[in-house]
């Protein structure tokens, strides 16, 4: 297990997110909210057909990000 | 009679609330069914979506549908507006005594999330455990008693789409009178939790708030970022001093307030999971998987999404063709009718001539309207919107928008109100801003009018590659042209006037779904009534006052086209014709640009009144507007009014100009005030002027002028 932000993963890796490292509060609270907590198991599905956004999975259902907000989610890289 | 009365008064009042893609519309839609209406919340332009329920005794309750969130936590414009009618904040409206709370089955844990903020607010509370069909799919299993026993409110289990459990809900609904009395099932690490319980009392003690409003707002104080935004002015010196200890305190001690909160009660939420959920087969690759592999591919992405949007704008043109044609025949065997049954004059020609021509130009185009409503119900019911913004959000933030932008745009070609209503779902006051200002340069479908009876007058019938008539192409091509400028004037209001930080996006995808026809029935028969109801009023309105202005004053012996051009209409667009001649625009065009100023269909319903009184004289009034509009020629010069060159140039002008009074009424109140509806009606008409100006031109170099 390596630290690493969730936008350093290709699809088909997962992590599990550490923290939210942004000083943009909302969107800190958005992710948040959306269940990106300390703990939750996250699989990056795809990237969007340009390279951004990405598509992950967590809490089983699909969430879309920015590789700019996917930058502040820490998470620890699972090896396979 | 005096039960009726009664039952009146005491009415309840249930909110629906739940997050976005639960289901929530359908079951609203379900509980309602035709019953409802749509209006606006004073003094915001938030549609406002109620109904009526009806239970199984022939009592009934107002079901108040609120917009979809994920929380009470604010973030968006529609999120403020459903925490603060939750809270009985909002201007004008009590709290709800009941709140129904949707949650996706298939998708629980996060659905949880705004339910257990629900629960906390200490209403009585049902919920309505929808999309169970999914969730089995998904090879979810969900124990409902047991989740009832967890979350201490009464659980029904649904398939809105199906109509299922709706029997039950409302019978739920009908014998829940009392909140549960658990709230705060959640725990926080005992550090906090003291803070925590001393700022509600201090709460409820220094500002009377009742306990639940004093433990939602203890909650928002304690996990604010730093400084307190707005949450200043409503709480006096002494609070705000001891909830600044508080932080200090906290942030010593380490722990991270924002998402402290979060994480209690997902951890909270998991257990309730543990104890109700069992996952009993999972597959890897669902069908929306597949789909998506597609979808979203790099090539075909793109492809499938133009040949979508290519397919949409032509079966518009091809598909409505046959029932238009039989409003209009319909409408000329009314006119007929009642050129025989009344005396021939001046009020004879009011009603054919005026009103009758006028609002038949319009109604008319109602199938067209429809179809369009119907796929852009489709897109988003499926769930491919969500992925259309996906795809192109990269391409948007290059003119500084996001995906979510892309929504309220594509939704624009529809209509731009509910286009700039529905960039509420944007946090970002600037971006919100933006896509406002771009939105009506959307084709919408009060350009359609003008478009299609254009193009069907003059642009040659012929088929290119094959399968794509020039007709639906050109209309395509408007349709690009709009959306072209729109990109363009974002990244140009990006570069100069609202600088910021670029936008954020995060979005949830969900599964594809099959549609729900009623809920595409309902959407357009809401949409053609709001239509036929403009053509009953403004539309027939103008048509009376413009029918005035184009017949008198009345001149002896003239022939009708000298008659129309002496009439105070006619006077109008010669008073114009040098402003827009430099465009290839005559003054019967310029009649139809004041006149549409108003709305943009209006100038198909002044073309039908103007030419229906210059022809009078046909007498036989079958003649459609198309030929009319091919045969005009200059009396003097023999020059047609119309060519190929001049409908295109017209339609240009109808790409960009700001020709709808109700989108800069709506502007005005989403933006608070005169600034910005001003600069919008200014920028985009000066942006018609020039555009159709190098049209006019460059197609005069090209030779297709004559």
């Amino acid at each position: 297990m390596t630290e690493t932000s969730l936008s350093m993963l290709l699809p088909g890796e997962c992590g599990t997110v550490e923290r939210i490292n942004t000083a943009a509060s909302n969107v800190r609270q958005r992710l948040l909210e959306m269940g990106m907590i300390r703990g939750t198991p996250v699989e990056i599905i795809r990237f969007a057909p340009l390279g951004d956004p990405i598509e992950v999975r967590l809490k089983g259902y699909r969430l879309s990000l920015r590789r700019a907000e996917a930058e502040a989610v820490i998470v620890w890289r699972e090896i396979k | 009679m005096k039960t009726l009365t009664a039952a009146k008064v005491s009415l309840r009042n249930i909110a629906l609330i739940g997050n976005p893609n639960s289901g929530k519309t359908t079951l609203f839609n379900q509980l309602t069914g035709l019953r409802q209406k749509v209006a606006n919340y004073p003094g915001v332009t938030v549609e406002k979506k109620e109904g009526r329920i009806s239970f199984a005794d022939g009592s009934e309750a107002v079901l108040l549908d609120l917009p979809g969130t994920y929380s009470l936590t604010a973030n968006s414009f529609d999120e403020k507006l459903a925490t603060d009618i939750l809270f009985g904040r909002a201007p004008h409206s009590r709290a709800p005594e009941l709140v129904v709370c949707v949650v996706d089955a298939s998708n629980l844990e996060r659905n949880l999330y705004l339910a257990s903020q629900i629960i906390d607010r200490q209403l009585p509370v049902v919920l309505a455990l929808n999309m169970m069909d999914i969730a089995a799919e998904a090879g979810i299993e969900i124990d409902v008693r047991s989740l009832e026993r967890e979350l201490g409110v009464k659980v029904v289990p649904t398939i809105a789409s199906k109509g299922i459990g709706l029997v039950e809900l409302k019978r739920a609904i009908a014998i829940t009178h009392n909140a549960s009395g658990k709230s705060q099932q959640w725990r926080l690490p005992e550090v906090v939790e003291k803070e925590f319980e001393e700022l509600i009392a201090l709460l409820q003690e220094h500002h009377q708030l009742s306990a639940p409003i004093a433990f939602h707002e203890a909650v928002t104080l304690l996990s604010s970022h730093n400084g307190l935004g707005d949450q200043k002015d409503r709480y006096s010196p002494e609070l705000l001093e001891h909830v600044k200890k508080d932080h200090l305190r906290l942030d010593f001690l380490g722990i991270d307030r924002q998402s402290i909160f979060v994480e209690s009660r997902y951890e909270w939420i998991k257990n309730v999971c543990t104890h109700a959920v069992t996952q009993v087969s999972s597959t890897e690759i669902t069908v929306s998987d597949r789909i998506d592999r597609i979808l979203t591919h790099k090539i075909l992405g793109y492809v499938i999404f133009f040949a979508l949007m290519a397919v949409m704008f032509q079966t518009i043109f091809t598909w409505a063709g046959v029932p238009m044609r039989l409003i209009g025949d319909g409408f000329d065997w009314i006119g007929q009718h009642v050129t025989r049954i009344m005396p021939r004059g001046d009020l004879q020609n009011l009603i054919v001539n005026g009103g009758l021509a006028g609002v038949a130009a319009v109604v008319t185009f109602l199938p067209q309207i429809l179809f369009l409503f119907l796929f852009l119900g489709l897109l988003e019911d499926t769930g491919y919107m969500a992925r259309a913004a996906f795809i192109m959000d990269r391409l948007m933030s290059k003119v500084g928008l996001n995906g979510k932008s892309f929504i309220p745009l594509l939704g624009s070609f529809a209509c731009a109100i509910p286009g700039i209503m529905a960039t509420r779902t944007i946090e970002n006051p600037k971006d919100r801003l933006v896509t406002m200002l771009v939105a009506p340069l959307m084709s919408c479908s009060a350009r359609l009018p003008v478009y299609t009876l254009l193009i069907a007058a003059f642009i040659p019938n012929t088929t290119v590659l094959g399968v794509f008539s020039l007709a639906g192409i050109t209309l395509l091509s408007m349709n690009l042209l709009g959306l072209t400028a729109a990109l363009g004037m974002a990244w140009i209001f990006r570069k100069t006037l609202l600088r910021g930080s670029p936008p954020i996006f995060i979005m949830e995808l969900p599964p594809y779904k099959m549609p729900s026809l009623q809920s595409m029935i309902i959407q357009m028969w809401e949409r053609s009534r709001l239509f036929l109801k403009r053509a009953g009023t403004i539309i027939l309105g103008v048509s009376i006052v413009l029918w005035f202005l184009a017949t008198y004053p009345r001149l002896e012996n003239a022939s009708p086209s000298e008659q129309l051009k002496q009439s105070f209409a006619g006077r109008v667009g010669h008073l114009i014709e040098p402003l827009i001649h430099p465009l290839g625009f005559d003054w019967k065009i310029g009649i139809g640009l004041v006149g549409s100023l108003l709305q943009r269909e209006v100038f198909v319903s002044t073309m039908g009144t103007i030419y229906n009184i210059q022809n009078a004289s046909d007498a036989d009034g079958s003649v459609s507007l198309q030929q009319q509009l091919q045969r005009d020629k200059d009396p003097v010069t023999g020059i047609p009014t119309f060519t190929v060159l001049t409908a295109l140039c017209v339609m240009i002008y109808y790409v960009f100009a700001m020709q709808c009074m109700s989108t800069v009424a709506v502007m005005r109140r989403e933006t608070n005030g005169w600034k910005w509806p001003l600069f919008q009606f200014g920028y985009m008409t000066a942006l018609a002027y020039s555009a159709t100006f190098i049209a006019y031109r460059v197609g005069l170099l090209l030779g297709m002028g004559a």
